[in-house]
C-alpha cells in the first residue's frame, strides 16, 4: 500500500550533539508500525519532528503528498497526524470532557463574535461538540468520568483520555508515545487489543515508540530500530528478532546470542 | 506531658500576644483606629483590636493545651487563655508605665500621650495595672469558645463578625436611614451612632443575628428542600421576584446613599472592568501582564481627546460616540503590544508588559508630547454623558450644552458603570464557555500540547490580549468622564498590581471571584478612609493570609467547584 508518511534523510542536531541522523522512514497507509532503540535513540525526538514539537534541520518529511516538515504544529495537526505523550500530558485542570473538546477546536467554526451573541448555529455547535465527546469518552471506556478533573483520574484513565483527546481531532496518522508504560500486564493487553480496534475499526495508521517487546512484537507489522539518531534495522518482528546489529544495540557486543523476546524483562523500560 | 509544658506554652502564646499588641500600638493602629467606635462613649475599634489579640490569644493557647492533652478539659484550658491574656494585657501595662516615665517618642513616634489615654481609659496611669485583668478576662473568654458546642459557635462568631462590619459602617447606614426622613432618622439615631453603633444597636444586631443564624442552622434546610419541592413555574416566579428586588435595590441605591457611596461603587465597577479584562490574559490564558493599567490610560486618553472642550480636545463629540472608538484604540493597542511579546513566556512576559505599562504612563506625561496630551497638566473639561442631543462646540473651556439629561453627579455614572460591568462580566462568561474560551485554557495548563490539538497560538494569545485590553479601555473610558480630567500620574503601575491583587484573592480564572476580590481589596479600603494609612499593610497581611489559607481564591472557578461537587456525589451514591 502507498506509504501515508514518508521521511527521508531526516537530520536533527542540539548543539553538537546529533539526535537523529538521516534517518529514512516509511509507514503504509492503515498500518501498525513501531519504533524502537535503546534509552537516547532519539525515538521521541523524531516523533518531535513529524509533529513539529522540533523543526527538523535537514530532510523532507511528506505527509499524504503535503511537506511538514516546515509547518506549525497546529497546522500538521490539521492536516491529520495527532500524539499523545510518554510523560501524560492532559490538561490538569480541566474536566474530561472539556480535554476533548479542546480536541475538537480544529473543526469548531463559531468566532468569538457569534459566541458572544449566542447564536444558535453556535449553539447547534457546541451541542454537536459535546455529543461528540461523550462518544469519545465511551469509546474508550470512560462512561460517566466526563466531569472529572483530569488530574484526579486514576493513571490508566489519564492515558485512555489522552488517546480520546487525540482522537478528537479524527487523526489519519496516530503517534503514540510509549502508550503502555506504567501498565500492568492485563491492561497492556487490552491496550494491544484497542489499538487494533483503532486501526481496524476507524482505519487510522498507528505509529508507536515502545520499550515493551511483547506489545511490539504482537502488535507491529513493520518495525523501525534506532540507535544513537541511525536507523540500524527495519522490517518485520521476526526479522528484527533475529537482526544482530539490533540485538548489539540493546544488549552489547557478544550478546547477540540471545534472544529478543526477554530484552525487556532485562532492561528497565524507562525510557530517554 | 509535664505540667510546666502546659504553662510554658500559654506564657509563650501571651508573650507572641503582647508583641503583636504592642506592634498595633506603637505604629499608630490603634490611635488612628480609635477615632471610630464599636460601641459608642463605650469601646473604640482601637481599644477592640487589643481585647481581640488577647481574646484570639486565649482561644489560640487554649487549642494548643487541648492538643497536648488530647482532650478538652474545661480547667486547663481556661488557665491557660487566662494566662496567655494575662501576659498580653501585662505588656500593654507596662508600656503605659514606662512610657510615663521614659520619652519613648523618641523612638517610637506614636508612643503618645493621647495612646496612653486610650490604652487606660482616660482614667490615668495607675488604671493601667487593671490591664491584665481585662486582659485575663478576654483570654478566658476567648478559651471559653472553644469549650462551647459547634452549633453555638458559629452562630457567635458571626455576630462578632456582623457586629464589627456594622460598626465600621455605621456612619454610611446611618446616612442612609436619615435620607430616608420620617420614621428612619428616629430608628437611625437609635440604633447608629456618629461614629459607632450605640449600646441598644450592639445588643439589638448581636441578638438578632445569633437569633438568625440559629433558625437558619436548624430550619434552613427545610426551607430549601421546601422551595426545591415547589413546582418549576412557582420557582421561576422566585427566582424572577429576587432579580426583580435585587434590580430594585441597585437601581435605587446611588438616589439614598449620595455621592459618595456611589462614586466608591463606580470604582470598584471599574475595576471590575479591569479585573475581568485581565482575567481573561491572566486567569482564563495564562498570561501575566503588569502593565495592564496601560490600555486603562488608551482608554481614558482616547475619551479626553475626543470629548474634551478644554484646550487638548481634538474633537468634540459626544461621550457614546467616543466609547467604542476608545474600546477600539485599547484593542488595537492590545494587539499592538501583543505581537512583539507573544514569543516571551512566564516571567519574562511581566517584565515586558511592566515596561509597556510604564512606557505609556511616562510618554502620556512627559513634556515632549505635552502638546497632544498635556503633560503633567493632564487633559481636563472632559464631557459628561449626555443623554439627548449635545449644543454645539462654541469655544476652548466651554462645556456643550446637553439638551436632555446630562449624567454629570457619581449618582449617574454608577448607572453606566454598573450597566457595562454586568455587561462584560456576560460577555467574558460566554466567551469563556465558547471554543475560544476552552483554547485559552489549554494554552494556560500547555501550551505545547495546545498547539499539538491544532490550536493556533499566535491567533489565540493574540485575542486574549485584545479582548482583555478592550474591557480595560471601557473602564479607563467611564473613568475619564467620570473624573472629568486624567493625568498621567494616575496611571502608576501599583493600579496594575491592584488589578493582578484582586483577581488572586478572588480566585484565578474567576468571573464572581474578579467582583468579590474588587469589593474586597477596593471597595472596602476606600469606605474606610480613615484607616488608609495602613492600607496596604492590612492590604499585604490579607494577601499573606489568603495565600495561606486560601490559595484557591475566595470564589474559586467553576471547575474546582464541580470538582467538589462531584466528590459529593461520589459519597452519595457510596451511601
Amino acid at each position: 500500500m502507498a506509504p501515508i508518511l514518508t521521511a527521508t534523510k531526516v537530520i536533527k542536531r542540539f548543539g553538537g550533539l546529533t539526535a537523529v541522523n538521516a534517518v529514512d522512514f516509511e509507514i503504509p497507509d492503515k498500518a501498525i508500525a513501531s519504533i524502537i532503540g535503546p534509552n537516547g535513540a532519539g525515538k521521541t525526538t523524531f516523533f518531535n519532528c513529524i509533529t513539529g514539537f522540533n523543526k527538523a534541520d535537514e530532510g523532507e518529511i511528506v505527509f499524504e503528498g503535503t511537506p511538514i516538515q516546515r509547518l506549525r504544529t497546529d497546522q500538521i495537526t490539521k492536516l491529520g497526524i495527532s500524539r499523545t505523550y510518554q510523560n501524560i500530558r492532559l490538561f490538569a485542570d480541566m474536566t474530561a470532557l472539556e480535554n476533548i473538546l479542546v480536541g475538537e477546536h480544529v473543526f469548531l467554526r463559531a468566532s468569538w463574535m457569534s459566541a458572544v451573541l449566542g447564536l444558535p448555529n453556535v449553539r447547534k455547535e457546541e451541542k454537536m461538540a459535546l455529543v461528540e465527546a461523550q462518544r469519545l469518552l465511551n469509546f474508550v471506556g470512560m462512561q460517566g468520568k466526563g466531569d472529572m478533573l483530569a488530574r484526579n483520574l486514576p493513571y490508566g484513565e489519564q492515558r485512555r483520555l489522552e488517546i480520546a483527546r487525540a482522537l478528537a481531532t479524527k487523526p489519519k496518522l496516530l503517534l503514540l508515545d510509549e502508550p503502555s508504560a506504567g501498565m500492568n500486564p492485563r491492561e497492556t493487553g487490552d491496550l494491544t487489543a484497542f489499538i487494533r480496534r483503532l486501526r481496524d475499526e476507524l482505519g487510522i495508521t498507528i505509529l508507536l515508540i515502545e520499550h515493551h517487546m511483547r506489545v511490539v512484537m504482537g502488535i507491529s507489522e513493520n518495525i523501525t530500530v534506532l540507535d544513537y539518531g541511525e536507523k540500524i534495522a527495519e522490517g518485520s518482528p521476526s526479522e528484527i528478532q533475529s537482526n544482530p546489529r539490533v540485538i548489539e544495540a540493546y544488549l552489547g557486543r557478544g550478546a547477540a546470542t540471545d534472544g529478543m523476546q526477554n530484552a525487556h524483562e532485562r532492561f528497565p523500560q524507562k525510557a530517554g | 506531658m509535664k505540667k510546666e509544658n502546659f504553662l510554658w506554652n500559654a506564657v509563650k502564646t501571651g508573650l507572641l500576644g503582647g508583641a503583636i499588641a504592642l506592634f498595633i500600638c506603637l505604629i499608630g493602629m490603634v490611635e488612628i483606629f480609635s477615632k471610630r467606635d464599636v460601641i459608642e462613649k463605650v469601646l473604640t475599634l482601637g481599644q477592640f483590636v487589643l481585647l481581640a489579640t488577647a481574646a484570639g490569644m486565649g482561644f489560640v493557647a487554649a487549642r494548643r493545651t487541648s492538643s497536648l492533652l488530647g482532650d478538652i478539659k474545661p480547667l486547663p484550658l481556661l488557665a491557660a487563655g487566662l494566662t496567655a491574656g494575662l501576659l498580653t494585657g501585662l505588656l500593654i501595662a507596662l508600656l503605659v508605665v514606662i512610657g510615663n516615665q521614659v520619652n519613648l517618642r523618641a523612638v517610637f513616634i506614636n508612643a503618645s500621650p493621647a495612646l496612653y489615654d486610650l490604652l487606660t481609659f482616660k482614667k490615668g496611669v495607675g488604671f493601667a495595672w487593671n490591664l491584665p485583668a481585662f486582659g485575663a478576662v478576654a483570654g478566658m473568654l476567648g478559651a471559653a469558645f472553644l469549650l462551647l458546642p459547634k452549633f453555638l459557635r458559629r452562630p457567635l462568631s458571626r455576630a462578632l463578625i456582623a457586629l464589627v462590619f456594622m460598626a465600621l459602617f455605621s456612619g454610611l447606614f446611618r446616612v442612609v436611614m436619615i435620607n430616608q426622613g420620617g420614621a428612619w432618622i428616629a430608628s437611625a439615631k437609635y440604633l447608629f451612632g456618629q461614629t459607632g453603633l450605640t449600646l441598644p444597636g450592639t445588643l439589638i444586631f448581636f441578638v438578632g443575628v445569633v437569633a438568625l443564624t440559629l433558625v437558619w442552622d436548624f430550619k434552613g434546610g427545610q426551607a430549601q428542600s421546601r422551595i426545591a419541592r415547589l413546582p418549576k413555574q412557582s420557582q421561576l416566579i422566585l427566582r424572577v421576584l429576587v432579580y426583580a428586588l435585587i434590580a430594585y435595590v441597585a437601581i435605587g441605591l446611588p438616589q439614598v446613599s449620595g455621592p459618595f457611596i456611589a462614586q466608591v461603587i463606580v470604582t470598584v465597577a471599574l475595576f471590575i472592568l479591569m479585573g475581568l479584562g485581565l482575567n481573561i490574559t491572566l486567569g482564563f490564558a495564562g498570561l501575566l501582564d503588569l502593565g495592564f493599567v496601560a490600555f486603562y490610560a488608551i482608554g481614558a486618553y482616547t475619551v479626553g481627546l475626543l470629548t474634551s472642550y478644554g484646550q487638548f480636545g481634538v474633537q468634540h463629540i459626544p461621550f457614546w460616540v467616543a466609547v467604542p472608538i476608545a474600546v477600539l484604540v485599547a484593542m488595537a493597542f492590545g494587539a499592538f503590544l501583543g505581537l512583539p511579546v507573544l514569543g516571551i513566556r512566564g516571567d519574562y512576559l511581566a517584565i515586558a508588559t511592566l515596561g509597556f505599562g510604564e512606557i505609556v504612563r511616562l510618554l502620556a506625561g512627559s513634556d515632549f508630547l505635552a502638546p497632544f496630551f498635556g503633560g503633567p497638566m493632564g487633559v481636563i473639561g472632559i464631557q459628561k454623558p449626555c443623554l439627548g442631543l449635545l449644543g454645539p462646540f462654541l469655544k476652548v473651556d466651554v462645556p456643550r450644552v446637553c439638551n436632555g439629561i446630562e449624567l454629570g453627579k457619581p449618582q449617574d455614572i454608577y448607572y453606566v458603570a454598573v450597566v457595562s460591568a454586568i455587561l462584560i462580566a456576560f460577555i467574558a462568561w460566554r466567551l469563556r464557555e465558547s471554543r475560544l474560551g476552552r483554547a485559552w485554557m489549554a494554552i494556560r495548563e500547555d501550551e505545547d500540547v495546545a498547539e499539538a490539538l491544532g490550536i493556533n497560538l499566535v491567533q489565540t494569545k493574540l485575542l486574549a490580549y485584545i479582548l482583555g485590553a478592550a474591557f480595560a479601555g471601557l473602564g479607563g473610558a467611564i473613568f475619564a468622564t467620570l473624573i472629568g480630567s486624567i493625568f498621567a500620574s494616575s496611571m502608576q503601575l501599583i493600579v496594575s498590581i491592584n488589578v493582578v491583587s484582586l483577581i488572586i484573592v478572588g480566585g484565578m480564572g474567576s468571573i464572581p471571584g474578579v467582583i468579590v476580590g474588587a469589593i474586597a481589596l477596593i471597595g472596602l479600603p476606600e469606605l474606610l478612609r480613615e484607616v488608609s494609612e495602613f492600607r496596604y499593610l492590612l492590604y499585604g497581611l490579607t494577601l499573606i493570609i489568603m495565600m495561606l489559607a486560601k490559595p484557591e481564591g475566595l470564589w474559586p472557578s467553576k471547575t474546582t467547584l464541580r470538582e467538589l461537587h462531584h466528590a459529593k456525589i461520589e459519597v452519595d451514591a457510596k451511601a
